[in-house]
């Protein structure tokens, strides 16, 4: 057969991650556990809130985290000092965690177990907005010292996130960002964005956030229809 | 880098179209992409060329299709494109409402295959 022909397909190039990202939130739904995507530029403080978010919880949830780096094991390393398993993913050089990673690394924990795993997907505000994990809630970090121009240049994170966490508050002092302008432009870009302020070093607004994450997370667990 | 995620993911779209399709030959791939993706069709080529060495699709040109971002306003009805690089407000230019969706502009899709 030599003919030329055109063949129409229409699919979404990324289908089989986000099939296999369903696949985990079924599997999740299943086990009663609610997972979170932790996404931010490198130093946002990705790790100092997943390790401030597990100290309030603790009492109330059973918690564990994936670890997504691209070499190192720092960040798994303190996770586990703070008394919590860590899985650690290492991408060798992938910008992104995507759903294949993830099931992987939830293999390796006993789900039963667990009523809210943490993703710490790999630090950027690109690639990883474009690779559906199976989280039930997407929260991306931006750090009031990388400023607040950050909704221009990535517009695509902040309309795939629920939650805006504007952490290191306590750097707001004598700076130029211009938190109400960056609140603008979020809801302007994405109406149901959840913003908190926090600061992971003073501990300012981590009581509120935590509270309401309880909320979603009880929400899920307690009630066949979330979502 | 994620380019390259998408890359393989383009390929074996494509070589499984031509297996179904009983071609032998993959010639162009036909995609379309939102301005929001931060893909660049050189750089997709290029991963795509290297990737695709030794398969049905090797030698493949692509060919990308840009979807612009528009909003649907939710008071008129009325769609409108905003420029989210530059820090202008947005909002309905027919009728200065704040409330709309975004309606395209996030598009990643392998639209047709030419094969042989």
């Amino acid at each position: 057969m030599d003919e030329i022909r055109l063949i129409d397909v229409r699919k979404n190039i990324l289908s089989d991650n986000e099939n296999q990202a369903e696949i985990i939130r079924q599997n999740l739904a299943v086990k009663n556990v609610f997972m979170l995507n932790v996404m931010a530029s490198p130093g946002a403080g990705k790790t100092s809130l997943i390790i401030q978010t597990l100290r309030s919880l603790k009492e109330v949830l059973r918690m564990a985290v994936i670890e997504g780096d691209i070499e190192s094991i720092v960040d798994s390393e303190k996770i586990q000092k703070e008394g919590f398993p860590a899985v650690q993913i290492r991408t060798g050089g992938a910008c992104h965690l995507d759903a294949p990673m993830v099931t992987a690394a939830l293999a390796n924990l006993d789900l039963e177990a667990f009523d809210l795993v943490f993703i710490e997907n790999i630090g950027n505000l690109i690639c990883p907005a474009e690779f559906d994990t199976g989280a039930d809630l997407q929260i991306m970090i931006l750090s009031v010292p990388e400023g607040d121009d950050k909704v221009l240049k990535y517009p695509l994170m902040f309309t795939v996130c629920d939650v805006l966490i504007v952490n290191k508050m306590d750097y707001l002092v004598d700076s130029d960002f211009n938190l109400e302008a960056l609140r603008r432009r979020a809801h302007e870009l994405n109406p149901r964005l959840q913003i908190f302020e926090v600061s992971c070093k003073t501990g300012s607004g981590l009581g509120e956030w935590s509270a309401w994450l309880l909320d979603k997370v009880k929400t899920k667990l307690f009630t066949a229809d979330f979502r | 880098m994620h380019e390259l995620a998408v890359t393989k993911s383009i390929l074996k779209i494509a070589v499984d179209q031509a297996e179904q399709n009983g071609g032998t030959l993959v010639l162009s791939i036909y995609l379309i992409i939102g301005e929001m993706r931060n893909l660049e069709e050189d750089w997709i080529q290029r991963y795509f060329d290297y990737i695709s060495q030794g398969t049905p699709a090797e030698n493949a040109v692509i060919k990308v299709r840009k979807v612009p971002v528009f909003f649907l306003c939710k008071a008129c009805g009325r769609q409108f494109t905003g420029n989210l690089k530059e820090n202008k407000k947005l909002l309905c230019p027919h009728c200065s409402s704040f409330e709309y969706d975004l309606v395209s502009g996030r598009e990643l899709i392998v639209e047709k295959v030419e094969i042989k």
